[in-house]
């Protein structure tokens, strides 16, 4: 048994009281005794992948390319144009956040790397929320790394005892683990306290149970790219009314296996299949035998 | 999906998007039918089914598939690129949709052949989140994960094969931490698959290879 190993929410709570630590700090140890490497090594670790989210950003909003799927690659740009003007009625950040999260996974649908946070249908929620914040609040790197690794022990509760994946588990393991990720780590970046985080990433997650993954022709694009901005604006705003005092009435331990009871109740159609949701509108529709069109023409079936 | 996640199973893994299970699964099943053939690929034809088939370019299914053939990892940037450089590299390549119903939503196949003639077919699918299983080797069902150092033992089925090669293992002091045997039939050809926490060091591997009737490939843990 390692000495930083958590499960749960309990676990958390636990050991950052015990050893006196923030969720990042818990994060940091743990995943330095299980590597069997100095904490110095995984924080390089995450500073690389912070690297690569950042690029993203930078790429995204600068590029009106078309997806590979052809069904996005305008809106990051469109966004943080809109933004500029400060005007918009979410504020600055909201606006920003947004912008960034339909950057990340704009480029991840014109096949540029990414990282899956926790999938790659979901990547644009983490680093969408915390670019933003950096940006407003003047963060250091260091900083944002610490919340990377507060993100990812909200995600390692919600995979080992629920799920991540839309094909088990619908939209809610993806965009519902993202947004209650970055929900936790928004509430560590702004001063919250490891109770306000949990409380931060239950409200989150609670918010979007039973949100479908009903993909366009299967592809991660349409309604996904724009779902992410969904993730982007509970995760913001359940962090704020962590910061604010307010708490999960139910705790995150019994969010997470009440998404995982709603991920199997969730009828087949509705995960990942691409036979539900919008995926089965008209329009889908047409959509769908317009790209598999395009699958036959290219290989000459 | 293993259950002891690490932050980097979450916050990464970093890989060329758009689909953790129609990319970068994709490009590592392409990359263990490579391995697992252990030749220079120069002649494919990929046959898609399910899910593969049916969204093939619009989740760059079609490059990371080629990609993976040419050696190309899920988190390669080339991978974008990937059916230019099997022209430039020599590799040909025919897609084939299969409309065929399988219980795995994403499967393929690869018939592989390269310039010495040699030829084999490796099946494998996409389980999600970038995982994968190869499912067959020509004609033996069988399930390796490449989540391990693996060892592919291709020997005929008699007795003391696998003695033969425990024994190995044993001598060198190998800790096996799974070993299955698929076989075709009685007496004819099987598949030992070792997987190991361990390298296993290409002596070993060169010793066993100059065992009568055995072929062995060995794959250092994929992903």
């Amino acid at each position: 048994m390692l000495k930083y190993q958590y499960k749960s929410q309990i676990d958390i709570e636990e050991i950052t009281k015990q050893e006196a630590l923030s969720i990042s700090a818990l994060a940091v140890r743990h995943e330095a005794e299980r590597q069997e490497v100095d904490e110095s090594v995984v924080v390089q670790q995450m500073k690389t992948t912070l690297e690569v989210m950042k690029t993203n950003i930078k790429a995204g909003i600068a590029s009106t390319k078309p997806s590979i799927g052809g069904l996005i690659g305008q809106n990051a740009a469109k966004m943080y144009a809109y933004a500029d003007k400060g005007n918009a009625l979410g504020g600055d950040v909201l606006c920003r956040a947004t912008a960034y999260a339909l950057a990340v996974t704009e480029e991840n649908a014109r096949m540029k790397r990414i990282v899956a946070c926790p999938t790659a249908g979901a990547c644009g929620v983490v680093p969408g929320c915390l670019g933003a914040v950096q940006e407003q609040r003047h963060l250091s790197d260091e900083v944002v790394i610490g919340a990377l690794f507060n993100a990812s022990a909200i995600g390692i509760v919600i995979a080992n005892n629920a799920t991540i994946s839309g094909a088990e588990g619908g939209c809610q393991a993806e965009i519902g683990a993202a947004s209650a990720m970055a929900a936790s780590a928004l509430t560590e970046l702004a001063g919250g306290d490891v109770s306000a985080c949990l409380n931060a990433a239950a409200i989150a997650l609670k918010n979007v149970l039973g949100l479908v993954c009903d993909p366009v022709a299967g592809l991660v694009e349409v309604p996904c790219s724009k779902r992410n901005v969904m993730g982007v604006a509970n995760a913001i705003a359940a962090a704020d009314m962590a910061l604010a005092g307010i708490t999960s009435v139910i705790p995150l331990d019994e969010v997470v296996k009440a998404m995982k009871e709603v991920g199997r109740a969730l009828p087949f159609s509705l995960k990942e299949t691409a036979r539900g949701g919008v995926a089965a509108s008209n329009t889908a529709r047409e959509i769908h035998k317009q790209i598999k069109q395009n699958v036959a023409d290219t290989y000459d079936l | 999906m293993h259950s002891n996640f690490g932050v980097f199973d979450i916050v990464g893994p970093i890989i060329i998007g758009p689909s953790s299970s129609h990319t970068a699964g994709a490009c590592r099943l392409a990359n263990a039918a490579r391995a697992i053939f252990n030749r220079p690929v120069t002649d494919a034809v990929i046959h898609v089914y399910g899910s593969f088939a049916a969204t093939l370019c619009g989740h760059g299914t079609d490059k990371a598939l080629v990609g993976g053939l040419l050696g190309l990892l899920p988190d390669d940037e080339q991978l974008t690129h990937a059916l230019n450089t099997a022209k430039q590299n020599g590799l040909s390549y025919q897609f084939v949709l299969e409309e065929e119903t399988v219980s795995d939503a994403n499967l393929v196949k690869f018939d592989m052949r390269s310039t010495d003639g040699a030829s084999m077919s490796v099946s494998g699918a996409s389980i999600g989140g970038g995982n994968i299983v190869v499912k067959r080797i020509n004609n033996t069902d069988l399930e390796i994960s490449l989540q391990y150092n693996t060892m592919i033992v291709d020997h005929l089925d008699k007795p003391g094969a696998v003695l033969s090669v425990a024994k190995i293992l044993a001598d060198k002091r190998i800790n096996i931490a799974s070993m299955n045997i698929y076989r075709q039939g009685k007496h004819g050809r099987a598949y030992m698959i070792i997987e190991t926490d361990q390298t296993i060091e290409p002596e070993i591997v060169e010793i066993i290879r100059h065992f009568e009737d055995m072929h062995v490939i060995y794959i250092p843990q994929l992903y």
